[in-house]
């Protein structure tokens, strides 16, 4: 069973890669022009999220300087570690549903931090990568419409968010953790 | 929200540098994340440019509109206020299933022009419907199958298996949205009331299109 998920893990990029040209040729479609086309809006997303990484990099970075994240951590990591969260991803479920650039800071400085296959940098790239930034989407889907009241959407929401961030522990621990 | 995390976060980060002496760190620390912060987007550039290539390729070749005809079954029994052939069907449809590639950039105007036509049949303009929130829900949850960024950003910091994070990231997509589902429905049936028929309101509408989703995918 965990054999079979690491293989789909390892397999799904390649097969993706080969499958979809293959495909999209069949079908007539000129695979490189398109290719090319849409390789265009890629630089611009990246070049995009430069100002949001950098202010939220460097507060992050200062307040882990400053020791208040230690401070912060100190505090809830009794609790967590019994049932197997380290205290270290916690934030992260703060950040997660608030700000899509603001979590994607405070992974990225975890992977910095802990390194990149270390078990915290593993459960918090799949946090991060498992779900959407609730109230962005909430914004700007019932912004778009003039929806003032969301009824019940911002506490679904929410508690996907909530489950998710077990969810992500649990698949880590039982992908990686027993090994 | 984001405004006074970030002010708290550098306020009681100067704060606490004070208290604890080291001043000097928190001011190195500033400069030093944001050089990480640039050099991290300079790293994404790699791996956004191609994956969204090829997304591009999967699109034209109506891949989308393929994954769309799979899903319908399903997606009806979310929405069963929603008729059959009622236009915002599509573009839920076209919606979950960029979504599931990990579109974010088409995603998010079909999302919204779903949203559009859900709000013609709304007997309320301000309150959300139901189906509203059913699609809210599902995209907040957002299934993708591949975390192309996250990958891409254990990859720049020399990670040995960059893409194993896509299993527990798809089991974890999956108990979410799971979740959401369930507590989606639950407060369907617990505000369930008779179903008011209004006729709908044709109103015209700007399209709106916002930034690109920054999706941590």
């Amino acid at each position: 069973m965990i054999s079979l998920i690491q293989i789909i893990s390892t397999w799904t990029i390649p097969v993706l890669i080969a499958f979809i040209p293959l495909y999209a040729s069949l079908r007539k479609v000129p695979v490189y022009e398109t290719f090319i086309d849409g390789a265009k809006d890629g630089f611009q997303t990246a070049i995009g999220i430069i100002p949001h990484l950098v202010g939220m990099m460097t507060a992050i970075s200062m307040f882990r300087a400053s020791g208040a994240m230690d401070a912060m951590i100190g505090l809830i990591r009794p609790l967590l570690e019994r049932i197997g969260v380290p205290g270290e991803v916690l934030p992260l479920a703060l950040l997660r549903p608030i700000t899509g650039a603001g979590s994607m800071a405070f992974v990225t400085d975890l992977i910095k931090v802990h390194g990149p296959d270390s078990f915290i940098a593993r459960i918090a790239a799949s946090i991060q990568g498992s779900t959407d930034t609730t109230l962005y989407v909430l914004t700007v889907y019932f912004g778009a419409i003039g929806i003032r009241n969301s009824r019940y959407a911002l506490k679904v929401g929410l508690f996907s968010d909530f489950i998710g961030f077990f969810a992500s522990v649990a698949a880590c621990w039982l992908l990686f953790g027993l090994v | 929200m984001v405004n006074w995390i970030w002010l708290g976060m550098i306020v009681v980060s100067v704060m606490f540098g004070a208290a604890n002496g080291k001043m000097e760190k928190v001011a190195e620390a500033a400069f030093g994340g944001a050089q990480t912060g640039v050099t991290v987007c300079l790293g994404l550039i790699s791996i956004l440019v191609f994956w969204m290539g090829l997304m591009r390729i999967a699109e034209e070749a109506g891949l989308v509109r393929k994954l769309s005809r799979l899903l319908a079954p399903i997606v009806r029994k979310l929405f069963p206020d929603v008729p059959k052939d009622h236009p915002a069907m599509g573009y839920i449809l076209s919606n979950m299933s960029a979504n599931l590639l990990g579109l974010g950039n088409a995603a998010t105007p079909m999302g919204i022009k779903a949203m559009q036509e859900l709000q013609k049949l709304n007997p309320n303009e301000t309150v959300a419907t139901p189906a509203m929130c059913t699609l809210l829900a599902l995209n907040t949850a957002s299934i993708t199958l591949v975390p192309t960024t996250m990958i891409a950003i254990r990859m720049n910091f020399g990670s040995v298996h960059p893409a194993d994070i896509v299993a527990p990231t798809l089991l974890a997509t999956l108990v979410s949205t799971g979740a959401a589902i369930l507590a989606d429905r639950w407060y369907r049936s617990r505000d369930r009331k008779p179903p008011k028929t209004a006729p709908p309101i044709e109103t015209p509408r700007l399209a709106q299109t916002p930034p690109a989703s920054l999706k941590g995918g």
